[in-house]
Protein backbone atom coordinates (compact mmCIF):
# COMPACT_ATOMS: atom_id res chain seq x y z
CA UNK A 1 0.00 0.00 0.00
CA UNK A 2 2.67 2.23 1.02
CA UNK A 3 4.36 1.26 -2.06
CA UNK A 4 1.82 2.35 -4.15
CA UNK A 5 1.06 5.64 -2.90
CA UNK A 6 4.79 6.88 -3.12
CA UNK A 7 4.59 5.25 -6.63
CA UNK A 8 1.01 7.70 -7.29
CA UNK A 9 3.15 10.89 -5.59
CA UNK A 10 6.32 10.16 -8.11
CA UNK A 11 4.13 10.02 -11.12
CA UNK A 12 2.24 13.05 -9.86
CA UNK A 13 5.13 15.24 -8.76
CA UNK A 14 6.54 13.75 -12.60
CA UNK A 15 3.41 15.33 -14.03
CA UNK A 16 3.97 19.03 -13.10
CA UNK A 17 7.89 19.02 -14.46
CA UNK A 18 6.31 17.45 -17.85
CA UNK A 19 4.54 20.51 -17.89
CA UNK A 20 7.61 22.88 -18.76
CA UNK A 21 8.04 20.63 -21.55
CA UNK A 22 4.70 20.88 -22.51
CA UNK A 23 5.19 24.61 -22.67
CA UNK A 24 8.16 24.88 -24.63
CA UNK A 25 6.20 22.48 -27.37
CA UNK A 26 3.32 24.73 -26.91
CA UNK A 27 5.19 27.73 -27.98
CA UNK A 28 6.77 26.12 -30.92
CA UNK A 29 3.52 24.79 -32.41
CA UNK A 30 1.75 28.09 -31.67
CA UNK A 31 4.73 29.89 -33.22
CA UNK A 32 5.46 27.55 -36.46
CA UNK A 33 1.36 27.01 -36.89
CA UNK A 34 0.41 30.34 -37.39
CA UNK A 35 3.58 31.51 -39.37
CA UNK A 36 2.83 28.30 -41.86
CA UNK A 37 -0.75 29.89 -42.65
CA UNK A 38 1.47 33.18 -42.45
CA UNK A 39 3.59 32.12 -45.66
CA UNK A 40 0.89 30.69 -47.18
CA UNK A 41 -0.10 34.23 -48.58
CA UNK A 42 3.32 35.93 -48.15
CA UNK A 43 6.52 34.38 -50.05
CA UNK A 44 9.46 33.68 -47.37
CA UNK A 45 11.43 35.59 -49.85
CA UNK A 46 9.46 38.84 -49.68
CA UNK A 47 9.63 38.34 -45.82
CA UNK A 48 13.13 38.42 -45.51
CA UNK A 49 14.56 40.54 -48.30
CA UNK A 50 11.33 43.17 -48.44
CA UNK A 51 12.35 46.56 -47.04
CA UNK A 52 9.09 47.75 -45.93
CA UNK A 53 7.03 46.68 -43.20
CA UNK A 54 3.83 48.15 -43.72
CA UNK A 55 1.02 45.02 -42.58
CA UNK A 56 -1.40 47.62 -41.45
CA UNK A 57 -1.65 49.75 -44.10
CA UNK A 58 -3.31 49.40 -47.57
CA UNK A 59 -0.30 49.15 -49.54
CA UNK A 60 1.30 45.55 -47.95
CA UNK A 61 4.73 44.90 -47.88
CA UNK A 62 5.83 42.01 -45.37
CA UNK A 63 9.72 42.82 -44.88
CA UNK A 64 10.76 41.99 -41.43
CA UNK A 65 14.16 43.96 -41.88
CA UNK A 66 13.01 47.10 -40.69
CA UNK A 67 11.77 45.50 -37.55
CA UNK A 68 15.13 43.56 -37.12
CA UNK A 69 16.99 46.86 -38.10
CA UNK A 70 14.94 48.54 -34.89
CA UNK A 71 16.02 45.61 -32.92
CA UNK A 72 19.38 45.37 -33.23
CA UNK A 73 19.78 49.43 -33.44
CA UNK A 74 18.06 49.66 -29.58
CA UNK A 75 19.99 46.00 -28.47
CA UNK A 76 23.78 47.59 -29.65
CA UNK A 77 23.03 50.77 -27.93
CA UNK A 78 22.21 49.15 -24.77
CA UNK A 79 25.21 46.85 -24.12
CA UNK A 80 27.12 49.58 -25.53
CA UNK A 81 26.42 50.92 -22.02
CA UNK A 82 25.91 48.29 -20.39
CA UNK A 83 28.71 46.26 -21.10
CA UNK A 84 31.12 48.87 -19.82
CA UNK A 85 29.59 49.97 -17.05
CA UNK A 86 28.27 46.79 -15.94
CA UNK A 87 31.72 45.18 -16.97
CA UNK A 88 33.68 48.32 -14.08
CA UNK A 89 31.76 47.97 -11.39
CA UNK A 90 31.75 44.05 -11.06
CA UNK A 91 35.78 44.32 -11.33
CA UNK A 92 35.62 47.37 -9.05
CA UNK A 93 33.65 45.47 -6.40
CA UNK A 94 35.73 42.14 -6.78
CA UNK A 95 39.46 43.35 -6.68
CA UNK A 96 38.77 47.24 -5.28
CA UNK A 97 35.76 47.68 -3.34
CA UNK A 98 35.88 46.99 0.55
CA UNK A 99 33.54 44.32 1.73
CA UNK A 100 31.40 46.20 3.47
CA UNK A 101 31.01 48.69 0.60
CA UNK A 102 30.17 45.75 -1.61
CA UNK A 103 27.58 44.43 1.24
CA UNK A 104 25.43 47.81 0.73
CA UNK A 105 25.74 48.28 -3.08
CA UNK A 106 24.75 44.40 -4.39
CA UNK A 107 21.22 44.83 -2.77
CA UNK A 108 20.94 48.35 -4.50
CA UNK A 109 21.76 47.52 -7.63
CA UNK A 110 19.47 44.49 -7.45
CA UNK A 111 16.83 47.03 -6.70
CA UNK A 112 17.63 48.26 -10.59
CA UNK A 113 16.80 44.78 -11.92
CA UNK A 114 13.60 44.42 -9.41
CA UNK A 115 12.57 47.57 -11.25
CA UNK A 116 8.91 46.58 -13.88
CA UNK A 117 10.37 47.56 -17.37
CA UNK A 118 6.54 49.86 -18.14
CA UNK A 119 8.65 51.65 -15.38
CA UNK A 120 11.98 52.25 -17.31
CA UNK A 121 9.40 52.73 -20.62
CA UNK A 122 8.46 55.96 -18.55
CA UNK A 123 11.75 57.24 -17.52
CA UNK A 124 13.20 56.78 -21.00
CA UNK A 125 10.02 59.30 -22.35
CA UNK A 126 9.81 61.68 -19.31
CA UNK A 127 13.39 61.78 -18.47
CA UNK A 128 16.04 60.61 -20.62
CA UNK A 129 14.25 62.28 -24.14
CA UNK A 130 13.82 65.50 -22.74
CA UNK A 131 17.85 65.32 -21.61
CA UNK A 132 19.21 64.23 -24.86
CA UNK A 133 17.15 66.57 -26.93
CA UNK A 134 18.90 68.99 -24.92
CA UNK A 135 22.14 67.84 -25.95
CA UNK A 136 20.82 67.07 -29.61
CA UNK A 137 18.81 69.43 -31.13
CA UNK A 138 16.11 68.11 -33.55
CA UNK A 139 15.73 64.54 -32.46
CA UNK A 140 12.86 63.50 -32.44
CA UNK A 141 10.76 62.59 -29.34
CA UNK A 142 10.46 59.06 -29.96
CA UNK A 143 14.61 57.64 -30.90
CA UNK A 144 16.49 54.75 -30.24
CA UNK A 145 19.10 56.28 -28.45
CA UNK A 146 16.99 56.84 -25.28
CA UNK A 147 15.36 53.64 -25.34
CA UNK A 148 18.64 51.96 -25.89
CA UNK A 149 20.58 53.95 -23.17
CA UNK A 150 17.87 53.02 -20.56
CA UNK A 151 17.60 49.44 -21.55
CA UNK A 152 21.42 49.55 -20.96
CA UNK A 153 20.73 50.72 -17.44
CA UNK A 154 18.24 48.24 -17.06
CA UNK A 155 21.07 45.71 -17.89
CA UNK A 156 23.48 46.35 -15.89
CA UNK A 157 22.56 44.53 -12.95
CA UNK A 158 22.46 41.19 -14.96
CA UNK A 159 26.19 42.21 -16.55
CA UNK A 160 27.47 42.68 -12.84
CA UNK A 161 26.23 40.46 -11.62
CA UNK A 162 26.79 37.34 -13.68
CA UNK A 163 30.42 38.54 -14.03
CA UNK A 164 31.10 38.95 -10.31
CA UNK A 165 29.86 35.29 -10.28
CA UNK A 166 32.43 34.18 -12.40
CA UNK A 167 35.23 36.49 -11.20
CA UNK A 168 34.30 35.38 -7.73
CA UNK A 169 35.05 31.79 -9.25
CA UNK A 170 38.76 32.33 -9.88
CA UNK A 171 40.95 30.87 -7.31
CA UNK A 172 42.44 33.38 -5.15
CA UNK A 173 46.00 31.72 -5.48
CA UNK A 174 45.74 33.26 -9.13
CA UNK A 175 45.23 36.33 -7.78
CA UNK A 176 47.52 36.10 -5.06
CA UNK A 177 50.46 34.68 -7.74
CA UNK A 178 50.09 38.21 -10.11
CA UNK A 179 50.97 39.91 -6.69
CA UNK A 180 53.29 38.03 -5.62
CA UNK A 181 54.68 39.21 -9.09
CA UNK A 182 54.27 42.33 -7.96
CA UNK A 183 51.23 43.65 -10.34
CA UNK A 184 49.01 45.79 -9.22
CA UNK A 185 45.25 45.52 -8.98
CA UNK A 186 44.69 46.98 -12.43
CA UNK A 187 47.12 44.52 -13.98
CA UNK A 188 45.79 41.79 -11.71
CA UNK A 189 42.18 42.37 -12.78
CA UNK A 190 42.16 42.71 -16.23
CA UNK A 191 45.78 40.78 -17.08
CA UNK A 192 44.37 37.66 -14.86
CA UNK A 193 41.37 37.80 -13.26
CA UNK A 194 39.10 38.94 -16.70
CA UNK A 195 40.77 36.35 -18.54
CA UNK A 196 40.04 33.62 -16.48
CA UNK A 197 36.46 34.60 -16.34
CA UNK A 198 36.39 35.20 -19.68
CA UNK A 199 33.94 32.63 -20.53
CA UNK A 200 31.51 33.71 -17.90
CA UNK A 201 31.87 37.41 -18.50
CA UNK A 202 30.76 36.30 -22.22
CA UNK A 203 27.91 34.43 -21.07
CA UNK A 204 26.70 37.47 -19.08
CA UNK A 205 27.20 39.70 -22.33
CA UNK A 206 25.21 37.46 -24.49
CA UNK A 207 22.17 36.86 -22.11
CA UNK A 208 22.34 40.79 -22.16
CA UNK A 209 21.40 40.82 -25.78
CA UNK A 210 19.14 38.05 -25.40
CA UNK A 211 17.26 40.23 -22.79
CA UNK A 212 17.80 42.95 -24.95
CA UNK A 213 15.94 41.86 -27.81
CA UNK A 214 13.21 40.50 -25.89
CA UNK A 215 12.46 43.37 -23.93
CA UNK A 216 8.90 44.81 -25.11
CA UNK A 217 7.82 48.15 -22.87
CA UNK A 218 10.74 50.34 -22.75
CA UNK A 219 10.82 50.43 -26.20
CA UNK A 220 7.26 50.51 -26.90
CA UNK A 221 7.09 53.51 -24.88
CA UNK A 222 9.87 55.44 -26.16
CA UNK A 223 11.09 54.12 -29.55
CA UNK A 224 8.01 54.98 -31.33
CA UNK A 225 6.68 52.58 -33.63
CA UNK A 226 7.78 53.38 -36.78
CA UNK A 227 9.06 50.36 -39.19
CA UNK A 228 12.28 52.11 -40.70
CA UNK A 229 15.41 50.33 -42.46
CA UNK A 230 17.85 52.65 -40.72
CA UNK A 231 20.66 52.71 -38.18
CA UNK A 232 20.35 56.36 -37.24
CA UNK A 233 19.31 56.26 -33.53
CA UNK A 234 17.62 59.84 -33.67
CA UNK A 235 14.48 59.04 -35.53
CA UNK A 236 11.02 56.58 -34.38
CA UNK A 237 11.86 53.17 -34.98
CA UNK A 238 10.24 49.34 -34.24
CA UNK A 239 11.42 46.74 -32.76
CA UNK A 240 9.86 42.95 -33.23
CA UNK A 241 8.42 42.89 -29.86
CA UNK A 242 7.05 46.61 -30.40
CA UNK A 243 5.38 45.49 -33.39
CA UNK A 244 3.54 42.49 -31.30
CA UNK A 245 2.45 45.33 -28.81
CA UNK A 246 1.34 47.70 -31.37
CA UNK A 247 -1.40 45.17 -33.02
CA UNK A 248 -2.57 43.64 -30.21
CA UNK A 249 -3.64 47.11 -28.76
CA UNK A 250 -5.57 47.46 -31.81
CA UNK A 251 -8.54 45.95 -33.08
CA UNK A 252 -7.17 42.95 -35.54
CA UNK A 253 -9.75 40.08 -36.20
CA UNK A 254 -8.67 36.47 -35.08
CA UNK A 255 -7.28 34.55 -38.18
CA UNK A 256 -6.56 37.69 -40.60
CA UNK A 257 -3.33 38.01 -42.01
CA UNK A 258 -2.58 40.94 -40.01
CA UNK A 259 -3.17 38.61 -36.57
CA UNK A 260 -0.80 36.06 -38.25
CA UNK A 261 1.88 38.97 -38.99
CA UNK A 262 2.69 38.98 -34.97
CA UNK A 263 3.10 34.97 -35.09
CA UNK A 264 5.59 35.32 -37.78
CA UNK A 265 7.05 38.72 -35.94
CA UNK A 266 7.19 36.49 -32.62
CA UNK A 267 9.01 33.23 -34.59
CA UNK A 268 11.81 35.36 -35.52
CA UNK A 269 12.20 36.94 -32.21
CA UNK A 270 12.36 33.31 -30.67
CA UNK A 271 14.56 31.86 -33.24
CA UNK A 272 17.01 35.07 -32.31
CA UNK A 273 16.97 34.56 -28.52
CA UNK A 274 17.13 30.71 -28.87
CA UNK A 275 19.97 31.29 -30.55
CA UNK A 276 21.65 33.32 -28.56
CA UNK A 277 20.74 31.53 -24.82
CA UNK A 278 22.30 28.44 -26.83
CA UNK A 279 25.48 29.65 -27.90
CA UNK A 280 25.65 31.01 -23.80
CA UNK A 281 24.84 27.51 -22.96
CA UNK A 282 27.80 26.36 -25.46
CA UNK A 283 29.89 28.87 -24.12
CA UNK A 284 29.76 28.11 -20.64
CA UNK A 285 30.07 24.22 -21.16
CA UNK A 286 33.07 24.30 -23.58
CA UNK A 287 34.97 27.08 -22.18
CA UNK A 288 34.28 27.13 -18.53
CA UNK A 289 37.74 26.59 -17.06
CA UNK A 290 38.41 23.73 -14.54
CA UNK A 291 40.77 24.88 -11.72
CA UNK A 292 41.25 22.27 -9.23
CA UNK B 1 58.02 59.24 -14.12
CA UNK B 2 58.91 55.46 -14.11
CA UNK B 3 56.74 52.50 -15.26
CA UNK B 4 56.11 51.85 -11.57
CA UNK B 5 54.78 55.11 -10.46
CA UNK B 6 52.43 55.11 -13.98
CA UNK B 7 51.16 51.82 -13.03
CA UNK B 8 50.12 52.88 -9.98
CA UNK B 9 48.56 56.44 -10.88
CA UNK B 10 46.43 53.82 -13.79
CA UNK B 11 45.46 51.65 -10.84
CA UNK B 12 44.19 54.83 -8.61
CA UNK B 13 42.32 56.02 -12.21
CA UNK B 14 41.11 52.94 -12.68
CA UNK B 15 39.45 52.88 -8.95
CA UNK B 16 37.94 55.85 -8.99
CA UNK B 17 36.40 54.93 -12.52
CA UNK B 18 34.88 52.26 -10.49
CA UNK B 19 33.54 54.44 -8.35
CA UNK B 20 32.16 56.42 -11.08
CA UNK B 21 30.60 53.62 -12.26
CA UNK B 22 28.57 52.20 -9.58
CA UNK B 23 27.41 55.80 -8.75
CA UNK B 24 26.39 56.39 -12.04
CA UNK B 25 24.25 53.11 -11.43
CA UNK B 26 23.19 54.07 -8.41
CA UNK B 27 22.42 57.93 -9.33
CA UNK B 28 20.70 56.82 -12.33
CA UNK B 29 17.99 55.02 -9.20
CA UNK B 30 17.99 58.09 -7.35
CA UNK B 31 16.95 60.26 -10.42
CA UNK B 32 14.56 57.88 -11.51
CA UNK B 33 12.75 57.66 -8.23
CA UNK B 34 12.83 61.29 -7.41
CA UNK B 35 11.59 62.72 -10.75
CA UNK B 36 8.73 59.78 -10.06
CA UNK B 37 7.78 60.93 -6.59
CA UNK B 38 7.99 64.90 -7.94
CA UNK B 39 5.53 64.57 -10.69
CA UNK B 40 3.33 61.77 -9.15
CA UNK B 41 3.66 61.95 -5.75
CA UNK B 42 0.86 65.21 -5.30
CA UNK B 43 -1.82 62.98 -6.88
CA UNK B 44 -1.80 60.49 -4.95
CA UNK B 45 -4.73 60.19 -3.12
CA UNK B 46 -7.86 57.87 -1.43
CA UNK B 47 -9.96 59.42 -4.61
CA UNK B 48 -7.34 58.22 -7.39
CA UNK B 49 -7.13 54.80 -5.51
CA UNK B 50 -10.64 54.20 -5.70
CA UNK B 51 -11.79 55.93 -8.55
CA UNK B 52 -11.87 54.53 -11.97
CA UNK B 53 -10.34 55.21 -15.49
CA UNK B 54 -11.73 58.56 -16.88
CA UNK B 55 -11.13 60.52 -19.94
CA UNK B 56 -10.44 63.45 -17.69
CA UNK B 57 -6.83 63.29 -15.88
CA UNK B 58 -7.73 64.66 -12.75
CA UNK B 59 -10.73 62.72 -12.18
CA UNK B 60 -9.36 59.15 -13.22
CA UNK B 61 -8.31 56.42 -10.55
CA UNK B 62 -6.78 53.05 -10.49
CA UNK B 63 -9.19 50.81 -8.71
CA UNK B 64 -9.73 48.34 -11.54
CA UNK B 65 -6.32 48.32 -12.28
CA UNK B 66 -5.46 47.70 -8.69
CA UNK B 67 -7.98 45.05 -7.74
CA UNK B 68 -6.51 42.87 -11.27
CA UNK B 69 -3.18 43.10 -10.07
CA UNK B 70 -4.41 41.81 -6.98
CA UNK B 71 -6.95 38.77 -8.68
CA UNK B 72 -3.45 38.09 -11.40
CA UNK B 73 -1.23 37.91 -8.07
CA UNK B 74 -3.77 35.80 -5.63
CA UNK B 75 -4.76 33.83 -9.22
CA UNK B 76 -0.66 33.12 -10.54
CA UNK B 77 0.28 31.66 -6.98
CA UNK B 78 -2.14 29.08 -6.73
CA UNK B 79 -1.66 27.58 -10.35
CA UNK B 80 2.20 28.28 -10.05
CA UNK B 81 3.63 27.33 -6.38
CA UNK B 82 2.17 23.65 -6.39
CA UNK B 83 3.45 23.35 -10.04
CA UNK B 84 6.54 24.62 -9.63
CA UNK B 85 7.21 23.20 -6.09
CA UNK B 86 6.52 19.44 -7.54
CA UNK B 87 7.97 19.94 -10.04
CA UNK B 88 11.31 21.10 -8.18
CA UNK B 89 10.80 17.88 -5.71
CA UNK B 90 10.98 15.91 -8.83
CA UNK B 91 14.37 16.88 -10.85
CA UNK B 92 16.03 17.52 -7.55
CA UNK B 93 14.84 14.27 -5.44
CA UNK B 94 13.15 11.72 -8.10
CA UNK B 95 14.55 11.88 -11.29
CA UNK B 96 17.87 12.89 -10.83
CA UNK B 97 20.08 10.74 -13.25
CA UNK B 98 16.87 9.91 -15.78
CA UNK B 99 16.74 10.84 -19.24
CA UNK B 100 13.70 12.42 -19.01
CA UNK B 101 15.39 14.49 -16.02
CA UNK B 102 18.35 15.75 -18.56
CA UNK B 103 15.77 16.52 -21.13
CA UNK B 104 13.17 18.60 -18.27
CA UNK B 105 16.33 20.57 -17.09
CA UNK B 106 18.17 21.42 -20.70
CA UNK B 107 14.21 22.57 -21.18
CA UNK B 108 14.05 24.86 -18.12
CA UNK B 109 17.18 26.89 -18.84
CA UNK B 110 15.73 27.39 -22.13
CA UNK B 111 12.67 28.46 -21.37
CA UNK B 112 14.03 30.92 -18.65
CA UNK B 113 15.38 32.91 -21.71
CA UNK B 114 12.48 33.06 -24.04
CA UNK B 115 11.03 36.89 -23.89
CA UNK B 116 8.09 37.17 -22.23
CA UNK B 117 6.18 38.53 -24.68
CA UNK B 118 6.34 35.15 -26.46
CA UNK B 119 4.36 33.42 -23.91
CA UNK B 120 1.24 36.09 -24.24
CA UNK B 121 1.21 34.86 -27.98
CA UNK B 122 1.28 31.00 -26.72
CA UNK B 123 -0.79 32.57 -24.19
CA UNK B 124 -3.84 34.08 -26.87
CA UNK B 125 -3.82 30.87 -28.94
CA UNK B 126 -3.55 28.23 -25.82
CA UNK B 127 -5.98 29.63 -23.43
CA UNK B 128 -7.56 32.39 -24.76
CA UNK B 129 -8.32 31.16 -27.98
CA UNK B 130 -8.29 26.89 -27.82
CA UNK B 131 -9.35 26.53 -24.30
CA UNK B 132 -12.36 29.61 -24.55
CA UNK B 133 -10.87 32.01 -21.98
CA UNK B 134 -10.38 35.07 -23.97
CA UNK B 135 -8.80 37.99 -22.50
CA UNK B 136 -10.20 36.52 -18.74
CA UNK B 137 -8.01 36.81 -15.41
CA UNK B 138 -7.73 32.93 -15.69
CA UNK B 139 -6.17 33.16 -18.97
CA UNK B 140 -3.73 35.79 -17.85
CA UNK B 141 -2.59 34.22 -14.79
CA UNK B 142 -2.55 30.95 -16.35
CA UNK B 143 0.48 32.55 -18.77
CA UNK B 144 1.91 34.38 -16.02
CA UNK B 145 2.50 31.20 -14.33
CA UNK B 146 4.10 29.49 -17.17
CA UNK B 147 6.39 32.75 -17.27
CA UNK B 148 7.63 32.29 -13.60
CA UNK B 149 7.32 28.45 -13.83
CA UNK B 150 11.05 28.34 -14.58
CA UNK B 151 12.46 31.05 -12.08
CA UNK B 152 10.24 28.27 -9.01
CA UNK B 153 11.80 25.44 -9.95
CA UNK B 154 15.47 26.75 -10.16
CA UNK B 155 15.07 28.76 -6.81
CA UNK B 156 13.41 25.71 -4.84
CA UNK B 157 16.14 23.24 -6.33
CA UNK B 158 18.53 25.54 -4.99
CA UNK B 159 16.80 25.41 -1.33
CA UNK B 160 16.62 21.60 -1.27
CA UNK B 161 19.96 21.05 -2.66
CA UNK B 162 21.18 23.64 0.53
CA UNK B 163 19.41 20.49 2.79
CA UNK B 164 22.53 19.00 4.36
CA UNK B 165 22.20 15.34 3.14
CA UNK B 166 22.82 14.30 6.51
CA UNK B 167 18.69 15.20 7.56
CA UNK B 168 17.62 12.91 4.36
CA UNK B 169 19.78 9.80 5.47
CA UNK B 170 19.01 10.46 9.33
CA UNK B 171 15.19 10.17 8.26
CA UNK B 172 15.59 7.02 5.88
CA UNK B 173 17.72 5.62 8.84
CA UNK B 174 14.27 6.02 10.97
CA UNK B 175 12.30 4.01 8.31
CA UNK B 176 10.77 6.33 6.78
CA UNK B 177 9.64 6.61 2.98
CA UNK B 178 10.86 8.84 0.28
CA UNK B 179 8.05 11.05 0.53
CA UNK B 180 7.70 10.78 4.22
CA UNK B 181 10.91 12.08 4.48
CA UNK B 182 10.64 14.63 1.71
CA UNK B 183 7.27 16.25 3.46
CA UNK B 184 8.28 16.00 7.21
CA UNK B 185 12.04 17.09 6.57
CA UNK B 186 12.96 18.35 3.42
CA UNK B 187 10.50 20.94 2.86
CA UNK B 188 10.23 22.11 6.62
CA UNK B 189 14.23 22.93 6.22
CA UNK B 190 14.11 24.56 3.25
CA UNK B 191 11.03 26.42 3.83
CA UNK B 192 12.63 30.08 3.74
CA UNK B 193 14.50 29.72 0.62
CA UNK B 194 11.59 28.34 -1.19
CA UNK B 195 9.03 31.23 -0.04
CA UNK B 196 11.86 33.65 -1.19
CA UNK B 197 11.93 32.21 -4.40
CA UNK B 198 8.00 31.98 -4.69
CA UNK B 199 7.80 36.34 -3.60
CA UNK B 200 10.72 37.24 -6.05
CA UNK B 201 8.79 34.90 -8.74
CA UNK B 202 5.63 36.75 -7.92
CA UNK B 203 7.10 40.17 -7.83
CA UNK B 204 8.26 40.06 -11.43
CA UNK B 205 4.54 38.27 -12.28
CA UNK B 206 3.07 41.47 -11.04
CA UNK B 207 5.25 43.84 -13.18
CA UNK B 208 4.68 42.46 -16.47
CA UNK B 209 2.93 44.25 -19.30
CA UNK B 210 4.05 42.55 -22.84
CA UNK B 211 2.26 39.47 -22.37
CA UNK B 212 -0.75 40.31 -20.66
CA UNK B 213 -1.62 43.15 -23.32
CA UNK B 214 -0.66 40.21 -25.91
CA UNK B 215 -3.87 38.16 -24.57
CA UNK B 216 -5.99 40.91 -24.54
CA UNK B 217 -6.32 41.89 -21.17
CA UNK B 218 -7.89 45.51 -21.51
CA UNK B 219 -6.59 49.12 -21.70
CA UNK B 220 -10.42 50.80 -20.16
CA UNK B 221 -12.06 48.95 -17.92
CA UNK B 222 -14.79 50.72 -15.94
CA UNK B 223 -15.26 47.66 -14.05
CA UNK B 224 -13.91 46.08 -10.59
CA UNK B 225 -13.46 42.09 -12.04
CA UNK B 226 -14.97 39.80 -9.58
CA UNK B 227 -14.31 36.52 -10.93
CA UNK B 228 -11.88 34.74 -12.69
CA UNK B 229 -13.49 34.73 -15.37
CA UNK B 230 -13.86 38.29 -16.26
CA UNK B 231 -11.59 40.73 -18.30
CA UNK B 232 -9.68 42.89 -16.28
CA UNK B 233 -6.66 45.34 -16.36
CA UNK B 234 -3.68 45.83 -14.55
CA UNK B 235 -1.86 48.65 -13.29
CA UNK B 236 1.39 48.21 -16.03
CA UNK B 237 -1.37 48.26 -18.61
CA UNK B 238 -2.78 51.37 -16.70
CA UNK B 239 0.62 52.96 -16.88
CA UNK B 240 1.45 52.27 -20.03
CA UNK B 241 -1.91 53.54 -21.23
CA UNK B 242 -1.27 56.66 -19.67
CA UNK B 243 1.68 57.42 -20.85
CA UNK B 244 0.80 56.69 -24.64
CA UNK B 245 -1.61 59.47 -24.23
CA UNK B 246 -0.41 63.49 -25.59
CA UNK B 247 -2.20 65.15 -22.36
CA UNK B 248 0.24 66.12 -19.32
CA UNK B 249 -2.25 65.50 -16.94
CA UNK B 250 -1.89 61.38 -17.72
CA UNK B 251 1.58 61.52 -17.56
CA UNK B 252 1.12 62.77 -14.09
CA UNK B 253 -1.14 59.92 -13.49
CA UNK B 254 1.28 57.43 -15.01
CA UNK B 255 3.91 58.39 -12.50
CA UNK B 256 1.42 58.15 -9.73
CA UNK B 257 0.51 54.91 -10.70
CA UNK B 258 3.77 53.85 -10.81
CA UNK B 259 4.69 55.04 -7.63
CA UNK B 260 1.81 52.50 -6.28
CA UNK B 261 3.17 49.33 -8.42
CA UNK B 262 6.74 50.34 -7.41
CA UNK B 263 5.21 50.11 -3.97
CA UNK B 264 3.71 46.71 -4.61
CA UNK B 265 7.02 45.32 -6.50
CA UNK B 266 9.77 46.95 -3.34
CA UNK B 267 7.42 45.27 -0.59
CA UNK B 268 7.59 42.18 -2.38
CA UNK B 269 11.20 42.12 -3.35
CA UNK B 270 11.76 43.48 1.04
CA UNK B 271 9.63 41.01 2.32
CA UNK B 272 11.68 38.22 0.03
CA UNK B 273 15.36 39.74 1.09
CA UNK B 274 14.16 40.03 4.75
CA UNK B 275 12.72 36.45 4.55
CA UNK B 276 16.48 35.15 3.14
CA UNK B 277 18.58 37.13 5.62
CA UNK B 278 16.21 35.86 8.39
CA UNK B 279 16.73 31.78 7.38
CA UNK B 280 20.22 32.35 6.29
CA UNK B 281 21.01 33.40 10.16
CA UNK B 282 18.58 31.17 12.08
CA UNK B 283 19.75 27.72 10.06
CA UNK B 284 23.02 26.45 10.47
CA UNK B 285 23.97 23.04 9.89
Amino acid sequence: MQRIKERIIEITLALAAVITILTTIGIIWVLFSQTIDFFSEVSILDFLTDTQWTPLFADKHFGILPLVAGTFLTTFIAILVALPVGLTIAVYLNEYAPKSFRKIIKPLLEILAAVPTVVYGFFALSVVTPFLQMLIPGMSGFNALSAGIVMGIMIIPLITSLSEDALFAVPKALREASYGMGSTRLQTAFKVMVPAASSGIIVSVILGISRAVGETMIVAIAAGQQPRLTLNPLVPIETITTYIVQVSTGDVAHGSLEYRTIFAAGMALFVFTFILNNISHWVKKKFQEKYE
Amino acid sequence: MNSAKKNRLKDNAFKYFGIGCTMFGLAMLAVFIGNILMEGFTRIDWDFITNFPSRIPAKAGILPALIGTLWIMVLTAIISIPLGIAAAIYLEEYGKKSKLANVLEINISNLAGVPSIIYGLLGLEIFGRIMGMGGSLLAGASTLSLLILPIIIVSTREALKAVPKSIKEASFALGASKWQTISYQLLPASFGGIITGIILALSRAVGETAPLIVIGALAYVPFVPTSPTDEFSVLPIQIFNWISRPQKGFAINAASAIIILLLVTFILNGIAMYLRNRWQKKVKW
